[in-house]
């Protein structure tokens, strides 16, 4: 598979009065293209810096990050890089540019130069794309803030990103909004195909990635599937982060002595995996 | 509270004057002022007059929706009244005290009146039928020419409409500090006009880093979607003139044109 995004040895540092302030330390990762990964790490683990590195936002103080083969610090393929890889944030409402929620989502094809037919024909999928065409001409700030996050991400993909890296794009978000958000990005992924970077600190939604990176204090800790990952719960519990529930159930149950397998995500599968310690007749009863 | 500020104080609707073109009606606006600045006496106003009554009616504006937006101006009518019929020199028709009302006086003072009161009226009906983004592309479109001699044309336009998206998250965003800052036992309500600006700051405070911190990740977001200024750029909605536009257009001209004509005889 081709690499969307591929950072050597990044390190990147803040310049304070005291001196160098070091955020990323020798980040090594590839994003492949049509992946889905998630970062997961505690607040300061330099996730967001991470990310604002994967489209030039900042540029490395060191090593070397790629975009599709096309060097970060390259100036003249700048709107190039920023137009493969698209970027929502946390707050919804600070990404908003327009009063009209279409005009909003024109703003990215505007910047880029296409004609006016094309901007219409664009606008018009990426809303219906995340279910939002019905709202086109109304005013972002009286939308719910799932919604609101849902323009932001039609903004993005006005531009045709081939890849998006989203900053906590839930973290404002009630449970419904969550879930309206999620639900969109993990179709994005499948049906058009775009990469997902999902940065993220809720458990679950690490967990439905296909990929889990794991940073602290601006190193990368673990990588691998969500279920190698969230299997290593004292890991995990030592740098400040959670394990989603049913992997807690489990690792009480086996502290408690039952001989249980850690890898249960989803309900259903936790369940299944403590409904076999029982033996066939028993269980049948109950 | 501060929800009921309506800023823009657009009223959505599907009339002849909500559909022209907001260029046309920019230039219109300037035009009818420029022509009411000429009427002299009851033929030329008489003429605006009429053309305003045409376009409120046309507007499908309610006449109370009109006069709400009169009100704050009260005050300054009232002054320039004041200051017209007592200031004019002419032949006196009556002396109280320091005060000479003259007969010149009296016709500058209902003449300004009105000119002040339609010339409200006449700007009021273009924010009432135009979206403030309307107003700014037409703007923009409008003093485009000035981008030759480098002027920040695209630059202020889009300050302006930002401006505007902003008005009512900020106006959410003040609602919710006051909240917590009454809750923390803030007094916004008693005391004289100076305690009162006092306790405006632990308000204003945390509004203005809050608007900083709103500037910085909204640059951001704007550069994420590679925005790099005017140049190379295209809009969604293209503003065209459409025949209607244009007959508008001509007959403004000509209504001006001919209120300054007869301005100029006296009438």
């Amino acid at each position: 598979m081709k690499q969307m995004i591929e950072s050597q040895n990044l390190v990147f540092q803040y310049q304070t009065e005291t001196g160098a302030l070091p955020v990323l330390k020798d980040i090594n990762l590839t994003v492949e293209e049509g992946s889905f990964v998630a970062i997961l790490g505690h607040n300061g683990s330099g996730k967001s810096t991470l990310a604002k590195h994967f489209n030039a936002i900042l540029l490395p103080s060191g090593g070397k990050v790629y975009v599709s083969g096309i060097d970060t610090t390259d100036e003249a393929r700048l709107l190039e890089i920023r137009q493969t890889i698209g970027m929502v944030f946390q707050n919804p409402d600070n990404q908003i540019v327009a009063n009209v929620v279409e005009e909003d989502v024109a703003f990215a094809p505007e910047n880029l130069g296409v004609p006016p037919e094309e901007i219409r024909q664009r606008v018009d999928d990426a809303l219906k794309t995340v279910g939002m065409y019905v709202y086109r001409t109304h005013a972002p700030h009286l939308l719910s803030g799932g919604q609101k996050q849902r323009i932001a991400i039609a903004g993005v993909i006005a531009m045709q990103p081939r890849c998006i890296v989203l900053d906590e794009p839930t973290a404002m978000l009630d449970p419904l909004g969550r879930r309206e958000v999620m639900r969109t990005i993990h179709r994005l992924n499948r049906t058009h195909g775009i990469t997902m970077v999902l940065i993220t600190h809720h458990m679950e939604e690490a967990a439905e990635a296909k990929r889990v990176v794991v940073m602290d204090h601006g190193k990368i800790l673990a990588d691998g599937s969500p279920k190698e990952i969230f299997s290593q719960v004292e890991l995990l519990r030592s740098i400040g982060l959670d394990v989603p529930e049913t992997v807690d159930l489990l690792y009480q149950l086996r502290a408690r002595g039952c001989p249980l397998p850690l890898d249960a995500l989803s309900p259903e599968e936790c369940a299944r995996a403590i409904y076999s310690l029982f033996p066939p007749s028993e269980s049948s009863r109950a | 509270m501060l929800k009921d500020i309506t800023l823009g104080q657009y009223f959505p609707g599907d009339t002849f004057i909500h559909r022209l073109d907001p260029r046309v009606k920019l230039i219109c606006v300037v035009l009818y002022i420029i022509a009411l600045f000429s009427a002299k006496y009851f033929v030329t106003y008489g003429i605006m007059l009429l053309f305003l009554i045409v376009a409120v009616c046309v507007s499908k504006v309610r006449l109370t929706t009109i006069l709400k937006g009169l009100k704050p101006i009260f005050i300054i009518v009232i002054i320039t009244a004041f200051l017209n019929l007592f200031y004019t020199p002419g032949d006196p028709l009556a002396k109280v005290w320091i005060f000479t009302i003259t007969r010149q006086g009296i016709r500058a003072a209902f003449f300004m009146v009105i000119r002040i009161i339609m010339l409200i009226i006449g700007t009021l009906l273009l924010t009432y039928t135009t979206s403030p983004i309307a107003l700014t592309d037409g703007l923009e479109s409008l003093l485009s020419p000035l981008k030759k001699i480098k002027a920040p044309i695209h630059e202020l336009s889009m300050m302006m409409s930002i401006a505007l998206r902003f008005i009512p998250t900020l106006i959410e965003e003040t609602d919710k500090i006051t909240n917590a800052q009454k809750a923390r036992g803030a007094d916004f309500e008693t005391g004289n006009l100076i305690k009162r600006a006092k306790a405006l700051l632990p308000l204003l405070v945390p509004l203005f880093i809050s608007a900083f911190r709103r500037a910085d990740e909204l640059a951001v977001a704007m550069e994420c979607r590679c925005y790099h200024g005017g140049e190379g750029r295209t809009r969604m909605r293209q503003l065209k003139f459409a025949s209607f536009d244009y007959v508008t257009l001509v007959s403004g001209l000509v209504l001006c044109a001919g209120v300054i004509v007869l301005g100029r005889f006296g009438w």
